[in-house]
């Protein structure tokens, strides 16, 4: 009787989770190959420190300062064209693909109808698709298409970050409440203005700082894809590494360093402005 | 009618039987009010004439449709013309007050004007007479967050009263208020009913209220009605059988005539 008291029936499925994750992580060690006794080896290290005093002093001739400025702007072209490229397709395919607006979910206690569900199957298959494919493939797709230059970055981030995009925003619509929505579906509104009257509301802050945030992610892969003739700061940056000039690359790191704390900035003025 | 059950049950989706085979029919312009306790099937009675809960088995016809043979798009003008009113409406917390009123309308309007009137409100003053009535006017333009909960119903109610629907149905809507505006908002919603002829059924837990104010009672008890009657047929001896709740009393239970213990868990 006492047992039966205190028994938790949660306990027991969360116990087996926790060795269900130990044992899917043990292997994972092994099948990286990670050692980090690796790092501790002396000829490693030397030729790391080799590698970083090349970065001091920074660069700054008036020149390459010149330079700087123009990949910078390059690059933040190329990730904010990407972005705009990508929202254009990533809302409304989140849309297509999250239960949120599913107009069964409001009558049937949030679970959706069959057919609806194997309707959201195809449009999320397609950004499944689009986003296993990494930035830097696409962009060497499209530097033979179109040529080396910023055209190859901007379609590379568009296509990757429209599937990124529409994956998550589809799960943020789901992750809040959805009774605002299913009420106006109950009181026969349309389901795209219930969305935007019941579930915006509640995810556009949420919505704001991922999308900032992957702004940001655009930025640096922009940079990735520059190594292979995308334009912007990674172009510059490769050559620069090419002919070991590790203060133009010090510069250039700096100026990432701006960035992402700009976008971090301007993340929390946008948040704060929205709460 | 309005309203037509006919042995009707419901099942939610965790396979609790929350109504079974109910029989209730409801003219245009009545008021009903539906009493019993907690777990009776109130809110699942009126979810379900709102056409927001399927029966499991039965007829039901709302305002002459068989609302669940229709097609989504007929189904959702329909529900236009029903409106339903939350025990704790669901607002999202942002929200400006006008724009939570206004959206009872978006059954009625078309997509345009409800995008535009997001970015603009397009009838203030609609919802400002709506607000005023309940007394609540100076919180127009007050983010859904900043009220209380007594505030909050009255917004609901606020809502409903805009949509200006044919059927309104309230599950517990003065729960959160004080007696005095309890009294008054239920005798607005009951004067609103009665001037535009819409037909109106409230549940409520307070049995004076709806005694006081309804016409109809109908006594709701372990998903079955009870009895159904015009209010002043209703008695001490009925309420007390409605309500009584053999697992309350103290041990050791004295042997009681309603012997029947009713498993709920």
């Amino acid at each position: 009787m006492l047992t039966r008291d205190t028994r938790d029936p949660a306990s027991g499925p969360r116990l087996l989770l926790c060795l269900l994750a130990f044992v899917l992580l043990w292997p994972g060690i092994h099948f990286s190959e990670l050692d980090l006794g690796v790092l501790l080896a002396s000829d490693s290290q030397s030729e790391m420190g080799r590698f970083v005093a090349a970065f001091w002093p920074p660069a700054h001739g008036d020149a390459f300062i010149e330079l700087l400025l123009q990949a910078t702007l390059q690059t933040l072209a190329i990730a904010t064209a990407g972005m705009a490229l990508a929202l254009l397709f990533a809302v409304p395919a989140s849309l297509l693909a999250s239960r949120a607006l599913s107009l069964s979910a409001a009558s049937r206690g949030g679970q959706p109808g069959y057919w609806g569900q194997l309707l959201r199957w195809p449009v999320r298959g397609l950004l499944i698709f689009l986003r296993s494919v990494p930035e830097i493939v696409w962009a060497l797709l499209f530097v033979r298409a179109v040529g080396l230059g910023p055209t190859a970055g901007v379609l590379a981030i568009a296509i990757t970050y429209s599937g990124m995009l529409g994956k998550v925003y589809a799960e943020i619509y789901e992750s809040v409440d959805q009774r605002p929505a299913h009420a106006l579906l109950q009181a026969g509104s349309g389901r795209l203005t219930a969305f935007c009257y019941g579930i915006l509301p509640n995810v556009a802050a949420e919505l704001l700082s991922y999308t900032v945030y992957r702004w940001e992610c655009a930025i640096r892969a922009s940079v990735v894809m520059g190594f292979v003739g995308a334009g912007g700061l990674g172009q510059q940056m490769d050559l620069s590494l090419r002919m070991f000039a590790g203060g133009e690359v010090a510069s250039m790191l700096l100026t990432f360093l701006v960035l992402v704390l700009l976008a971090d900035q301007l993340s929390r003025l946008l948040r704060w402005r929205l709460a | 009618m309005t309203l037509d059950l006919t042995q009707v049950s419901v099942t939610h989706a965790n396979g609790v039987q929350a109504l079974r085979g109910v029989e209730l029919h409801i003219g245009a312009g009545e008021q009903v009010a539906i009493i019993g306790p907690s777990g009776a099937g109130k809110s699942s009675l009126l979810n379900l004439l709102g056409t927001a809960l399927p029966p499991a088995s039965g007829e039901m016809q709302v305002l002459g449709e068989r609302v669940w043979q229709l097609s989504a798009r007929q189904r959702q003008r329909l529900r236009a013309r029903i409106g339903l009113i939350h025990q704790a409406p669901p607002l999202p917390p942002r929200q400006r007050v006008v724009t939570a009123v206004l959206a009872g309308k978006l059954g009625q309007w078309g997509m345009g004007k409800s995008l535009l009137n997001l970015l603009h409100p397009l009838d203030v003053s609609g919802a400002r007479a709506a607000l005023t009535r309940l007394d609540l006017s100076d919180k127009l333009f007050a983010q859904c967050q900043q009220l209380s909960g007594g505030q909050l119903q009255r917004v609901g109610i606020a809502r409903v009263l805009y949509q200006a629907p044919e059927v309104l149905l309230a599950d517990e809507p003065v729960s959160a208020m004080d007696p005095v505006l309890a009294e008054h908002t239920l005798s607005v919603l009951c004067r609103h009913a009665r001037e535009h002829n819409v037909t109106l059924v409230a549940s409520l837990h307070a049995v004076d209220l709806a005694l006081a104010h309804f016409s109809r009672i109908i006594g709701l008890r372990d998903g079955q009605i009870l009895f159904d009657l015009p209010t002043d047929a209703v008695d001490r001896e009925r309420l007390d059988k409605l309500y009584a709740n053999e697992q309350l009393q103290p041990s050791p239970a004295p042997p009681s005539p309603l012997s029947v213990q009713i498993p709920r868990c």
